[in-house]
């Protein structure tokens, strides 16, 4: 049978097809693409692909395919997007449990019509809940949130020979098993494929409020202290800067409309009258900036020491850089134009002043920048990686070349 | 593998680290028989006292090349009998690792050895206005390397998270003796998160020599409510109403009147007199937010039938408050001879109809169960009372704790919200998980453990043997069935 025979045998719901130019993942064009309408069909598709060792990608909306490296081989995309909806949700628990395929807006539409919400950022606008893990994205307010891996208490996947496995559960408290959810979160699809997410939930706040200050560079440490022995207890924090301006600091309040305004007050004695404050986020909160972003993660002390170098660098290399903190986490998105030389100077700076002390990558960008650039650099424990890649993908069949591990 | 044993190790082990390093006598051994799981005892092959992360190193090491299993211990107060020894094994006791290598405030990070028992990180951060979040019961003995093991969670996780949320680092030493490290100081390290799947993994991925945690600003007001109803069912009510209201305490906490009256006979905790349940109910946070959530709290519990209302605001009252509920477990030796602690978890609204259950399968064996649990997320801590001196009690109050496991689990819950799954639980695992769903699992553990000398026979009924070529795969291995391979 032919492949493609096989693979619409497979999914009879979703369907398979012949891949167009417009499948490519990176720039690499597989040959087929089937559509799975639930975990059953993922499942028989992963086993056809098996079957025929095909090297698979799995797609949601395509938001993010430009991110890691370009495959190394590409036979047959696994779009997710027939795989949708929320499963459950029961208010009352605040849990909620959905397909891979479901996009993070449908989930939080449904849920603040019960005042409740899946606490991470839409940082790249139409993610799946299943890119969201894949990719580990997680906003500013991961600060008192937690990232993707803190909210992810339960997974269903399907692995490279097509065998459905699942870990953690349905519930908050579990600690039962091997936390698979936390190993898949940021694998790039290169361990399984996702089926079904479970996910912790948040009470929507009362009250919003992000106020922002500028603070001239020389003050940035000064206020990043003041900022932490604050009662006013921020939800989180963005530092941004463009090329050698001065910092823009937003801290994002939540709470009850009285008490939020005393705390918003209390800031202002520390930080000085705010340029802004309002309950809608400014533009940039959360989103990506730059052609090109390297993602930058140190000790939060290093992290002023961090941004003066990065904007250096980018002087240096002719460019101008547009910085976004998160101070409290301990990251730094470091946006740059479509430049080959110029990322790689920054990038090489980034990594010189870190020293191992934390770890500075290329989250996303053209091709051509990625391709040249070490994307990911220096990796502890990429032995034992790779001996969790072969266990799980023994034939190296899964988004191959896309992740640390080169199989 | 050369073979040879654990008398082999203990020869190897005498010549690299020297002979105060080593126990063999049987009468010191004893100590080290069982964890907090006292009624599974084991007598270890050879106890290793480490005093350094070289002396892991080299444990693991020599083990490795002997094919010896070990286990590793820190202070013993696991309750799923993870530490529990072998005889054919070593015991690697971290206990001696107690120094807090590092305080960096200004990262907001503690770097600890694994033997730092967990209260002793916020100790030593309390007065530059800090904490350690999570808060197992037994904090002021459990060490951070057992909390790692066994992602601890603790009274206050409903809002402040596990153990899993707070490690950004690790040293670990992996199986084959080497050493590798895991993350740091700072977040997302590049590649997959071994950090988040070795936190959890009940010391069958290797030893953590150290960890680095975070360390969190203490909210500026706490204040801890204490109600009194009729029974559980109105005090569920107003939990439920609580959370319906999107109100997200530090700790929602119940005891029934059983719980209650052994508290009160152990501690005299001064709870509502007459309380068919208790709630115990600590917000937290900026103090205008605090003031105005504990208000609604306590409307809450009003409209469910609260029939007394305490809030303790000073330090000295909340402890008076939650003296009972620490204490609850040790206090049930007031009213029973023999108990059973079990830990299985339900979804918040399943409490209800989880309770009733759990009353009636008592009452059909003839069982008292007294209730302790973490409302606010669903774990539950039933404490089945027996007699162990009357005859067939025992096997009553076991299959009543059995049985409440198999109601968790029909309710869409978990076997173990923070005690682990060890030894004791392992046979429950296909219960909550098919085998492909254990096989899956069990790949991690080829990875790290591919010889499966690292503290086997815990969690997994049936380990998986890492050389043959993953697939699918049902019940017991053909190889093992026909005694051709030897299953640890």
């Amino acid at each position: 049978m032919d492949v493609l025979d096989a693979l619409a045998a497979a999914c009879p719901a979703g369907g398979a097809r012949r891949a167009e130019p417009g499948d490519a993942v990176d720039g690499v064009v597989p040959r087929v693409v089937a559509r799975p309408a639930g975990i059953p069909e993922l499942s028989s598709v992963l086993s056809a692909a098996a079957d025929a060792g095909l090297a698979v990608v799995a797609r949601g909306n395509g938001t993010k395919l430009d991110w890691g490296l370009p495959p190394t081989t590409l036979d047959l995309v696994v779009d997710t997007t027939a795989m949708a909806g929320v499963v459950e949700h029961t208010s009352g628990d605040l849990v909620l449990r959905a397909l891979a395929g479901t996009t993070l807006a449908e989930v939080q539409s449904l849920l603040a019509s019960h005042r409740q919400w899946l606490p991470l950022d839409e940082v790249v606008p139409g993610s799946t809940l299943g890119g969201v893990v894949a990719t580990a994205l997680s906003g500013p307010g991961r600060h008192t949130y937690g990232g993707v891996r803190d909210l992810l208490i339960g997974v269903t996947a399907v692995r490279a020979d097509g065998v459905v496995a699942h870990a953690g559960g349905r519930v908050v408290k579990n600690v039962a098993g091997y936390d698979l959810a936390k190993l898949f979160t940021g694998s790039y699809g290169t361990l399984a494929v996702l089926g079904e997410l479970v996910f912790r939930l948040r009470p929507l706040p009362v009250a919003r409020r992000f106020v922002q200050h500028v603070v001239p560079p020389a003050e940035l440490s000064a206020a990043l202290g003041a900022l932490r022995r604050a009662p006013a207890a921020p939800t989180a924090l963005e530092l941004a800067r463009r090329g050698d301006g001065p910092y823009v600091l937003t801290v994002l309040l939540e709470g009850r409309p009285g008490p939020l305004e005393a705390r918003a007050a209390e800031l202002a004695g520390q930080l000085g009258r705010p340029e802004r404050s309002d309950e809608v986020a400014p533009p940039t909160w959360g989103a990506l900036p730059g052609a090109c972003t390297l993602k930058v993660t140190a000790p939060l002390a290093a992290l002023p020491g961090l941004l003066d170098v990065a904007g250096r660098a980018a002087v240096a290399a002719g460019v101008a850089a547009d910085l976004r903190a998160h101070p409290g986490v301990g990251t730094c998105l470091v946006g740059l134009p479509d430049d080959v030389v110029a990322v790689g100077e920054v990038l090489g700076a980034l990594r010189r002043f870190l020293g191992g002390t934390g770890w500075a990558t290329v989250l996303r960008g053209p091709r051509e920048v990625r391709s040249t650039l070490d994307v990911f650099g220096p990796t502890p424990g990429l032995a034992l990686m790779a001996r969790v890649k072969a266990q799980l993908d023994p034939d190296g069949r899964l988004a191959p070349g896309r992740f640390v591990v080169a199989a | 593998m050369d073979g040879g044993g654990v008398g082999a190790v203990a020869d190897r082990l005498r010549a690299r680290l020297g002979p105060e390093v080593l126990v063999r006598d049987p009468v010191e051994l004893a100590t080290y028989e069982c964890d907090g799981l006292g009624h599974l005892r084991a007598q270890p092959g050879l106890v290793v006292l480490a005093r350094d992360r070289t002396d892991v190193a080299a444990a693991v090491t020599e083990c490795a090349r002997a094919g010896v299993p070990f286990v590793a211990r820190g202070a013993g107060t696991g309750l799923s009998g993870g530490a529990l020894p072998r005889a054919d094994g070593v015991l690697i006791v971290l206990a001696k690792l107690r120094r807090v290598v590092e305080i960096d405030l200004d990262s907001e990070r503690a770097v600890l050895e694994p033997g730092v028992a967990n209260l002793a990180i916020t100790q030593a951060v309390a007065a530059d206005g800090y904490r350690y979040a999570p808060d197992p019961s037994s904090q002021q003995v459990c060490s951070i390397g057992g909390n790692v093991a066994e992602n601890s969670g603790g009274a206050h996780c409903l809002k402040h998270g596990f153990t899993a949320n707070h490690v950004t680092g690790l040293e670990i030493v992996t199986p084959d003796g080497g050493t590798v490290r895991l993350g740091g100081k700072a977040v997302d390290p590049p590649g997959y998160d071994l950090l988040g799947a070795f936190v959890g993994s009940e010391g069958t991925l290797g030893i953590a020599t150290e960890v680095t945690v975070r360390l969190v600003r203490s909210p500026e007001a706490v204040q801890t409510v204490l109600a009194g109803f009729a029974d559980t069912d109105a005090a569920g009510r107003a939990v439920a109403a609580i959370v319906a209201d999107g109100l997200l305490p530090a700790a929602i906490e119940m005891m029934d009147a059983l719980a209650v009256t052994a508290a009160e006979a152990a501690v005299a905790c001064g709870y509502p007199s007459g309380a068919g349940a208790v709630l115990i109910v600590e917000v937290d946070g900026p103090a205008g937010e605090v003031a105005a959530d504990v208000a609604e709290v306590e409307s809450h519990c009003l409209a469910a039938g609260a029939f007394e209302l305490r809030r303790a605001e000073r330090e000295a009252d909340r402890a008076q408050v939650w003296k009972g509920r620490k204490s609850a477990f040790a206090a049930v030796g007031r009213i029973s001879p023999d108990y059973l602690v079990q830990d299985g978890v339900v979804p918040r609204t399943a409490l209800p109809e989880v309770l009733a259950g759990i009353t009636r399968l008592g009452a059909e064996h003839g069982i008292r169960v007294a209730n302790v649990f973490h409302a606010g997320d669903g774990n539950l801590h039933p404490l089945v009372l027996f007699d162990a001196d009357r005859p067939g009690e025992l096997e009553a109050a076991e299959e009543v704790s059995h049985q409440i496991l198999a109601l968790c689990l029909a309710h869409g819950g978990s076997i173990t919200g923070e005690h682990g799954v060890g030894v004791d639980k392992a046979t429950a695992m296909p219960s909550m998980f098919s085998a492909d769903d254990l096989d899956t699992m069990q790949m991690l553990r080829c990875a790290f453990d591919p010889d499966q000398v690292c503290n086997p026979g815990k969690i997994f009924p049936t380990p998986r043997l890492c050389g043959e070529a993953p697939g699918r795969r049902r019940g017991v291995h053909p190889l093992v069935e026909q005694g051709l391979a030897e299953l640890y």
